[in-house]
């Protein structure tokens, strides 16, 4: 059984989900994930290992599609609804470092 | 990479000191050629206006949800069957991470059902070099960094252009098998030629459709692996032999001075020809992988599989060997005549009763990857044989081979227009003679031995007949009259 | 506000194609009521009153040339607004996307514009569905219009007021836990959650991609199996879209229950349910016996394990749909000195506080180390579910629960801990694990006299009998 989500644990992960907490919404979350997570405690606790996990409720497999190019955006009116743009793309600040 | 076998496929020499060893594995990104992107209907397309070929589902617009593009995932079979892998029943996963180029801050890639799994690759020497896994995921878009001379770090703002996001790609992770710079670049140029063969990418590394990522660490023979680092930004196989050599030897003067290798991605800047730290492994990857609820898992039949197997050609390891067989070479040696695709004409040639040892000579030296297509594999068989049966000296050969190359010409045709007149024995031994005879003084020499002064008649009989003589029997024909 | 046989969606549709009544009158007598009760309810994000005006003259127009006109012809829709709709803003009731204008349309959309359905407006909602009252919304909660000092329910709220008001007779709303058919109770009205896979998804802002689906709202189970035939059915832009055409409904619906074996699932009746709810659930069941299905009580164990498997699966699966709002590509962007820092003020200025939870819940189910635990586990306990399920539909062709556990409460109740808030789709849950249909129908009134909704369930793909059982006793109120 795992332990209870620490404060340290919210941190983490609202820096994970590129989410920046007050200290207030920190103990405040860490608080309510808890309890949310000490009710999981049934599920953590079977013992389910022989059952099969089920992504998908309902059973598919192969859906393809043919390699046929279909028409893309007007980019005027994909630009359109940017924040920020230049010379026909999408306008960031400095990105810092590369993709991991 | 697992990290603690010391098995030992190979070890040849890197020219390392003191006992030092390399450990490689290589992660190949390959973009696949399919009309449209991995998992909507804009095109694959290299060097359209920014933004151009996008729609709801390659920018990752809410509300949008991918179809996977049956060709790249034929594509991506076809690859793992020739690579040798088993093709499993397979899922796709998302990987989590942000960052700008990204549409949906999250990859759709493979995980722990990857499409291809445990296959090889052989070397031309015969090595074979594992191949972990060979899975299906997206590319992501492509970013410019705007100011600080484009430079990442000191770049003012950054311009995002997503036309490439979502073009399809294998990734190909090689097991840490390689263990010199030199294999590395034999292993790529081999995957390289495999991927070629079966037509499923270009693979142009100037271009970034076939993109190398390295492992690198260094050992003393037989010891466990080191800690290794990721060499990114190789953009060519002689970056690739360079930034590997130069990290290696990195690693061990870090090692031999007491230090530690830090498990870390570097970069390679080719200009400085230095590796450099691009971030630490350390503050641990947390990607988050989870199966894809948007798509559904492949899993192929047999039929499938085997109309897969059947669309594959003969692959460039059974090229070499065949050709190797014929032409009574190694595998090393009918390498170079592989990797060009010239092997079919040669083979037709030998086939045709060519003398196989001048056939591989013309395909090493005189003919271009290029240059198969326009020439018959007949009259090239018909070349090689009026060459040994001394009706064109090797010079003639050449000439006669570069005409039928450009027009298409048939080898007798050329050297009767050109006026390679076979020339009779006769007529070269009269011309011998009066070489002798206007040298005796050279000639004394010749007798007595000495070799420079062949040159003076073997120039005689050339001027004499405007080059057409053939150097190798006038020489022939001194030793003849000198032996007496 | 019950339905005169005049206002239904097949009374209108029938009226527009004999052309005893025009497209735009009809709208505008809905645009008047709109205007009347809207300002009291807001169950709207964007009333679309100059968009529906003109495409109700285009099918009067499409009349007059004699062309034939859609099964939907004429009938206001209301679009709960986490549904595409080209240049149209879709905001899922989030700062995050104010203003956002999709540049294309949800499938559903096409499919209601092909069958001649004036959409009238974008329902307000749980920021991005998450929650049960509607009060999640960015701008402002949706009130109940039985008793506007109540909640309508969620997420789906503001689809579920729109149609119990009269502002339209059909909505659509999406359903990943109960958000569909918790509101329908609570408003009552007919929710349908479909089979997953039934009703293309392309086009509806994800959630919970393995849990959404859309599905109707409407005043009688009737208009509510027309709706669902014309948006059901195969998409080749959804992945998960079910292969198989869809099923015909309405002409299933007149068979009655003579012979069907019908079970209460004992797990969701006792404990947590409100006795006057519980109460209501006997009185369906009773109902369905005299007109002559076989009831008995039935078990489904595992839906105990339901409530917790779906507060791992749902934020999992969310907190990665969620990822693309970063403020690169559209939506809002608080600007940063780099782009790392954009991003996060970007998302912590733009999303709630619930949404926030729930990112963060479902990234910490993902992360390294608790996978196994967490994601993994939930997604094995689902399995249990769907077997308990499919053994319980040996012996009974459908299921009977309630379908929330109380009738409408009021704001702020339950906002405070949102353990509590989740425990009010403890019945809807399972259904959305396993993947079945499942529909609300209004079956009277609680001690307070508001709505209660009875919930029938059945297996994969039978909505057929489902909604057979549910016109049984909507026939027997
Ligand atoms: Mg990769
Ligand atoms: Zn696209």
């Amino acid at each position: 059984m795992s332990d209870p989500i620490s404060r340290d644990d919210v941190a983490h992960v609202a820096d994970l989900a590129r989410l920046r907490l007050t200290d207030d919404e920190l103990d405040h979350f860490t608080e309510q994930l808890a309890a949310v997570l000490e009710h999981a405690r049934d599920v953590e606790a079977l013992d389910v290992a022989d059952v099969a996990p089920t992504a998908h409720p309902f059973e598919l497999s192969n859906i393809t599609r043919p390699d046929e190019v279909r028409p893309s955006l007007d980019r005027d009116e994909v630009l359109g609804q940017a924040p920020s743009t230049e010379a026909g793309q999408f306008r960031v600040p400095p990105v810092l470092g590369e993709a991991p | 990479m697992t990290d603690t076998t010391t098995t030992d496929l190979a070890a040849p020499d890197a020219g390392l000191p003191g006992g030092w060893q390399m450990v490689i594995g290589l992660e190949v990104h390959c973009e696949l050629s399919t009309a449209t992107k991995l998992f909507c209907g804009c095109p694959n397309q290299f060097g359209s206006e920014p933004n151009t070929n996008v729609c709801p589902v390659c920018l990752g617009l809410p509300g949008s949800l991918p179809v996977a593009n049956d060709a790249a995932v034929t594509y991506a079979m076809r690859l793992g069957r020739a690579l040798h892998c088993e093709v499993k029943p397979s899922v796709f996963a998302r990987k989590n991470y942000f960052y700008p180029d990204q549409p949906k801050d999250y990859q759709i890639s493979q995980f722990d059902q990857p499409t291809n799994i445990e296959g090889w690759l052989e070397l031309p020497d015969g090595i074979r070099i594992g191949i972990e896994r060979a899975h299906i995921e997206e590319d992501t878009g492509k970013t410019s960094h705007v100011g600080g001379g484009g430079r990442i770090h000191e770049a003012g703002y950054s311009l995002v252009d997503y036309n490439r996001a979502g073009v399809p790609l294998v990734e190909i992770v090689g097991k840490a098998d390689l263990r010199t710079p030199e294999q590395a670049r034999q292993y790529v140029a081999e995957l390289r030629s495999i991927i070629l063969a079966i037509e499923v990418s270009d693979a142009k590394m100037e271009e970034g459709s076939m993109r190398v990522d390295a492992n690198v660490s260094v050992r003393k023979a037989d010891e466990p692996y080191g800690t290794r680092c990721e060499i990114k930004n190789l953009n060519s196989l002689r970056s690739l032999v360079r930034a590997l050599d130069y990290e290696a030897r990195r690693q061990i003067e870090l090692l031999e001075d007491g230090e530690r290798v830090i498990q870390q991605t570097r970069h390679w800047d080719e200009a400085d020809g230095r590796t450099h730290t691009l971030r630490s492994k350390e503050e641990a990857d947390d990607y988050r992988y989870f199966a894809e609820p948007d798509l559904v898992p492949l899993d192929p039949s047999a039929e499938t599989l085997a109309a897969i197997d059947a669309s594959i050609p003969t692959l460039p390891a059974d090229r070499r060997q065949a050709l190797a067989t014929a032409a009574g070479v190694t595998p090393v040696e009918a390498a170079m005549a592989v990797e060009r695709g010239l092997d079919d004409l040669a083979l037709a040639a030998i086939e045709a009763g060519a003398n196989p040892a001048r056939v591989m000579t013309h395909v090493e030296h005189n003919l271009a990857a290029d240059e198969a297509v326009r020439l018959d594999a007949a009259n090239f068989a018909g070349l090689v044989t009026m060459e040994t049966s001394g009706e064109l000296t090797a010079t003639q050969a050449k000439q006669v081979l570069a005409e039928m190359v450009e027009t298409g010409g048939e080898p007798g045709a050329i050297a009767a227009a050109r006026g390679f007149e076979a020339m009779e024995t006769g007529a070269l031994e009269s011309l011998v003679d009066e070489a002798i005879a206007a040298d005796p003084e050279a000639w004394a020499k010749f007798c007595a031995g000495d070799a420079k002064v062949t040159g003076a008649f073997v120039g005689y009989v050339m001027k004499a007949t405007k080059g057409q003589a053939d150097g190798k029997a006038v020489t022939e024909l001194l030793r003849r009259r000198a032996a007496g | 506000m019950s339905p005169t046989s005049a206002s239904t969606a097949t009374a209108i549709a029938e009226a527009v194609r004999s052309g005893e009544r025009s497209a735009r009158e009809v709208v505008d007598e809905h645009l008047a009521a709109i205007e009347a009760r809207e300002p009291e309810l807001h169950a709207f994000n964007l009333v679309m009153a100059d968009e529906a005006r003109a495409s109700a003259d285009a099918i009067d127009r499409a009349r007059a040339a004699g062309e034939q006109l859609g099964p939907l012809a004429g009938v206001p829709i209301a679009l709960k607004d986490n549904l595409c709709t080209r240049g149209i803003p879709t905001t899922c009731s989030s700062r995050i996307l104010e203003g956002w204008r999709p540049p294309y349309d949800a499938t559903v959309v096409q499919r209601l514009a092909a069958a001649g359905a004036v959409a009238v407006g974008k329902t307000n909602l749980d920021e991005f569905a998450m929650g049960s009252s509607t009060e999640n919304s960015a701008f402002g909660p949706t009130r109940n219009p039985h008793d506007t000092s109540r909640v309508p329910g969620g997420s789906s709220g503001g689809s579920a007021a729109a149609v119990a008001a009269g502002f339209a007779p059909l909505s659509l709303g999406s359903d990943t836990g109960g958000s569909i058919r918790q509101p329908a109770a609570l408003c009552g009205v007919v929710g349908v959650k479909p089979t997953y896979g039934s009703v293309s998804r392309y086009g509806l802002v994800a959630f919970a991609s393995s849990l959404d689906q859309i599905g109707p709202f409407a005043t009688t189970v009737d208009d509510a199996a027309l709706l669902l035939e014309v948006i059901a059915g195969h998409d080749p832009l959804d992945s998960t879209s079910i292969p198989q055409p869809a099923p015909s409904l309405r002409s299933e619906l007149g068979r009655g229950v003579e012979g069907l074996r019908v079970g209460v699932i004992r797990e969701l009746t006792g404990e947590g349910i409100a006795p006057d709810v519980a109460r209501r659930v006997t009185a369906a069941a009773d109902a369905l016996a005299v007109a002559g299905a076989k009831v008995d009580e039935a078990s489904v164990p595992a839906v105990a394990y339901g409530l917790s498997a779906y507060y791992l699966i749902a934020p999992a699966e969310a907190s990665s749909n969620l990822a693309r709002y970063d403020g690169v590509r559209y939506g809002l962007r608080v600007d940063a000195s780099n782009s790392p820092e954009m991003m996060v003020a970007s998302r912590t200025a733009g999303f709630g506080d619930e949404v926030k939870r729930r990112i963060m819940l479902g990234t910490y189910a993902l992360s390294a180390g608790y996978y196994d635990a967490y994601y993994g586990k939930a997604q094995r306990v689902r399995t249990l579910i769907i077997r308990d399920f499919a053994a319980a539909y040996e012996d009974f062709d459908v299921l009977l629960s309630p379908t929330s556990p109380t009738t409408a409460f009021a704001f702020g109740d339950k906002t405070a801990d949102p353990l509590t808030m989740y425990l009010n789709d403890i019945c809807t849950i399972p259904s959305n694990l396993s993947g079945d249909p499942a529909v609300s129908v209004p079956y009277g009134v609680g001690d307070d006299g508001l709505p209660v909704g009875v919930q029938v369930l059945a297996p994969a793909m039978q909505e057929a009998t489902m909604l057979r059982v549910a016109a049984a006793l909507e026939a027997s109120r």
